[in-house]
This record gives structure tokens, sequence and C-alpha cells, in this order.
């Protein structure tokens, strides 16, 4: 018999271990999913925002940072209440499709070549499309996402401008992670990649990756909230995705942003633009 | 070289000053893992006890698939879990993706065939003539069970070593159903993926100190276990 009181007090004991992980926190429909992408949180951005609008309005975000090709997927899919994302042609397919609704402006920063130090394909006064025609011409290593990110499309796009298909070239290699890593990657193989520059600035100490290339008006990284359309997906958490997105556009968190790395970086890593005329990157 | 030292110098710093959100990574990384290896034990020794004293048609198979099992990735359990919680997934009335239930959920799944598959290699292995002396000494069936896994001790223990090590160690399946939230589903593992990205390299390694110098604990606890009684 001990032995089953042994088995028992074990039971027991596995039973009250179990207990403390049932959600303690707010009910389920307190919870608002946040699918966005990982520059947002690397950056610090998020960690600054989300308990401003947890303390505002009572909701808990679960934050899912990944690209934001999976964040969009997952907006598809009706996996999340509200995205935050910079990904503008996939976007525009996922209202299309009708998956997302309200899709508004939030802020924008830009994207930057950077690479070695002694620049070995040239880069210096040239246009974006140049850049890349003269990194292809050069048969420079360069280091692209390859993970459907906001970052990866906007990569592919300015290729295709350039008239070059990189892909199955030598010179040309694909790391699959997020931006934080990709530029590790990068400054160690002593490639040329693409980055957003809040991600560049919280990591350029570390990296030895001066910028070769910026300013290009085709550069721009624009960043949009959208609503995951609960009139699609009936156990969307539609009032706190709404809550979430009107935050992100609210008087208060515009001028957060605008601060925001100042302190840290000596310049913002992302520029309010809530209310402003819908432009597409590029032309402003 | 000296990013590894800053790391343990770091990880010692981050210890000694009792650091509210590294102590509570490190509590919520011990906890998840634990009860998965609990569970995984219930079901996994379960398991390999019903596969030991018992013939069945398809034994063979059914003991390759176990087998097959010890060697699922993380990140393919992670997949898995993560669409069946989904939502709109079969699972998805349990509203528990991306708490640590669903870590606790997907760890259990990838230690169960680890401590099933060995723990039926340790039984397997038993003088085969022992279970009939038993018996014939009057025991019951579970009193016989109980010998039995009594007799197995250093290689079942070293099958919940096993089991507890995977799931530590994992981080796959950890981020995907987790999602690696701060203050609810942040672990030693993801933390430390995080803070890589992140560029916080010494960090990093502070992380990973305090997960081996966790499972360095844990397993000192199980080996005390194990080698009780024995002289070395």
């Amino acid at each position: 018999m001990r032995r089953f009181s042994k088995l028992s007090g074990f039971l027991a004991l596995l039973l009250a271990f179990t207990a403390t992980l049932l959600p303690a926190g707010p009910p389920a429909q307190k919870a608002v999913i946040l699918a966005t992408t990982t520059s947002t949180q690397d950056s610090g951005l998020l960690d600054e925002l989300i308990p401003m609008f947890e303390a505002q309005t009572g909701y808990s975000v679960k934050t899912i940072a990944v690209g934001s090709g999976q964040a969009i997927a997952m907006g598809k899919r009706g996996e999340a209440d509200v995205l935050l994302v910079h990904s503008p042609d996939a976007e525009k397919g996922l209202l299309v499709d009708g998956g997302g609704v309200n899709r508004r402006l939030v802020m924008h920063n830009d994207f930057i070549l950077v690479g070695p130090a002694n620049d070995p394909a040239g880069l210096a006064k040239l246009s974006t499309i140049q850049c890349l025609q003269r990194i292809a011409a050069a048969k420079a290593l360069f280091m692209s996402r390859g993970d459907n990110s906001g970052t990866h499309a906007m990569e592919l796009k300015l290729w295709k401008a350039a008239g070059v298909a990189p892909d199955g070239q030598p010179w040309y290699q694909q790391s699959g992670l997020g931006m934080g890593q990709t530029l590790a990657i990068a400054a160690e193989k002593k490639a040329y990649t693409l980055s957003d520059r809040g991600t560049y600035l919280a990591l350029r100490k570390k990296l030895g990756l001066p910028i070769l290339h910026e300013g290009d008006a085709a550069l721009m990284n624009v960043y949009h909230v959208i609503e995951v359309n609960p009139a699609r997906f009936p156990k969307v958490n539609a009032a706190g995705g709404r809550a979430f997105a009107d935050f992100m556009v609210s008087k208060a968190v515009q001028n957060r942003i605008k601060d925001f790395g100042i302190a840290t970086y000596g310049s913002p890593l992302f520029f309010p633009d809530a209310g402003l005329p819908e432009v597409e990157a590029g032309r402003r | 070289m000296d990013l590894i030292w800053e790391g343990l110098r770091k990880a010692l710093e981050l210890l000694l000053r009792l650091d509210p959100e590294v102590l509570r990574i490190t509590w919520l990384s011990l906890k998840v893992s634990g009860i998965a290896t609990l569970i995984s034990v219930v079901l996994g020794l379960g398991l390999a006890v019903l596969m030991a004293l018992n013939e069945f048609p398809g034994k063979r198979l059914v003991i390759a698939l176990v087998n097959t099992g010890m060697g699922l990735p993380p990140v393919v359990v992670g997949l898995f879990v993560t669409v069946f919680l989904w939502r709109n997934g079969p699972l998805g009335f349990l509203g528990i993706l991306y708490t640590p239930a669903a870590i606790i959920l997907a760890q259990a799944v990838i230690a169960t065939p680890i401590i099933a598959g060995l723990g039926l290699a340790a039984l397997q292995h038993l003088p085969p003539g022992l279970r009939l002396q038993i018996l014939s000494l009057g025991a019951t069936r579970p009193q016989m069970v109980w010998l039995l896994l009594k007799e197995a001790r250093l290689p079942l223990l070293a099958a919940v070593m096993a089991g507890f090590g995977g799931v530590i160690s994992e981080v796959g399946a950890s981020i995907m159903v987790g999602g690696n939230l701060k203050g609810s589903t942040r672990v030693l593992t993801t933390a430390t993926v995080m803070e890589t990205s992140r560029g916080n390299f010494d960090v990093a390694f502070a992380l990973s100190f305090i997960l081996l110098i966790l499972a360095f604990g844990v397993n000192t606890l199980l080996t005390h276990l194990q080698q009780r009684g024995r002289r070395s």
C-alpha cells in the first residue's frame, strides 16, 4: 500500500504543479494577439509601447514577433487579432483577400545597404539600382534574409528593378534568419546586405559594417497596422485588435515613436506618420 | 573568447543580484520542463512496461515507431502542436496557445518517446527469468512491475535524464507554441535566441551558462537518486 500512497502523492504534486500554470491572467477575450515583424521587437520599440497599452486598456498583448510574411499569413488564417507589418504588397494582398481590414499608416524608417568597409563593389554615389547591379557585376558576396520578411520582399523588389536574378548565384546567399542574425553573418563573412535602419542602429557597434548606401526614395520602409477581419473570423478579438490599432496611431504613441531611440542611438529609429496621406514607399 | 568570459561574469552577476526577470525565466524553464518530464515519465514508462510485458501482433513495428520518435525534431513537434492549438484548429477550444501549458504539451510529446524507448530497452535487458521468479514467489502483478522497475532503476533514471535533457535544451517547439512572451512564456532557450538576434551576446552567453548550471543541478540530483546505495 505504501507504493500507492507514494504514487498518489506524486500525482497530487503533479496536479498542484500544473494548476499553477493554468491561465491565471486575464480571460481569453482580454488577450490580444499581435503578429508583427522582428524589427519592432528587436529594436526595443514594443518593449516600451506594449506596457503602456496594457496599463491604459487592461488588455494583455501576446506579441508574436516573426517576419512580416508569417505575420500576414497568421492574419490570413485569423490566428492573430492585429498586425503591425512592413510589407506593402503582401498587405494589399491580405486586404483584397478579405482577411484584414482598416489598414492604417503608423510610421516609417528606411532601408540601408551595408557592407564591408573596403567596399569591394564600389557603391559610392550610385543609385540603389546601380548599387545592386554593381554588386552583381563584381560578384561580391550578398547576404539575403531569404525568409519572406518585409525586408526580404523589399530586397527582391529591388533586384527585380535592377534586372538581376540573384537566385542560385554563388555570390548570393540566404540566411533564412531575422535581421539581427543576418547582419551578424554578413559582418562575419564580409558580405553586403539590406537592413532596416532601426535594427542596424541597435547593433551597429558590434558589427563593423558601415552604411554604404542610403537616402534613396526607393528605400522607404513603411509600417502599417491592420486589424484582422472579425466578419471573416468570428474568434478574433475584434475590440482588442481595434483598441491596439487605435493606440498605435494615437497622438501620445506617435510622440513616443518620434523620440524613441534618440537617447540610446543619437537618432530616432522610426518616424511617426499616422494621419498622413497614404503614400507608397518610394514616392515621398 | 572575451565574450565568453564576459558572459560568465554577467551570468554570475545576474544570479547574485537576483535579477527578477532572469529568475522568472529560469524558474519557468525548470517548471515547464520539469512538468513535461514528469508527464513523460508517467506516459513513457507506462508505455515501456506495456510493451515489455505483453506480446502482440505488430510489436516490432510499434517499437520501431517509438525508437524513431526518440529523434523527433522539436521544431516539427512545435509546428504540429501550433496548428492543433490554433483558434481554428482541432484543439483551439482549449485556448492554450502561447501559454506555458502549450510548451508543456509540446515538450511532453518530445520527451515521451525518449523515455519510452530507453525505458523499454532497460526493461528488456533484465534477465528473462526474473519476471517468472518474482511471480512464483507470490507477488501480484503490480508488485511484479514495481520490482522490475526497481531492478532497472539505473538505466531508467538515465532515460529520465535523457528526456529532461531533451526538453530543457530545446528551443524550436518552445518558441513556436510559446511565442517567447515576456513575463509569460519566455524560457532560457528562447530568451537566448532573442538576445542573440538583438546582438546582446553577453546576455545570451549569461543565459546559456544559467541553463547549463540548471541542467547540471537537476542531473546531479537525479544521479544522486540513481547511484543511491551503490559504492563506486
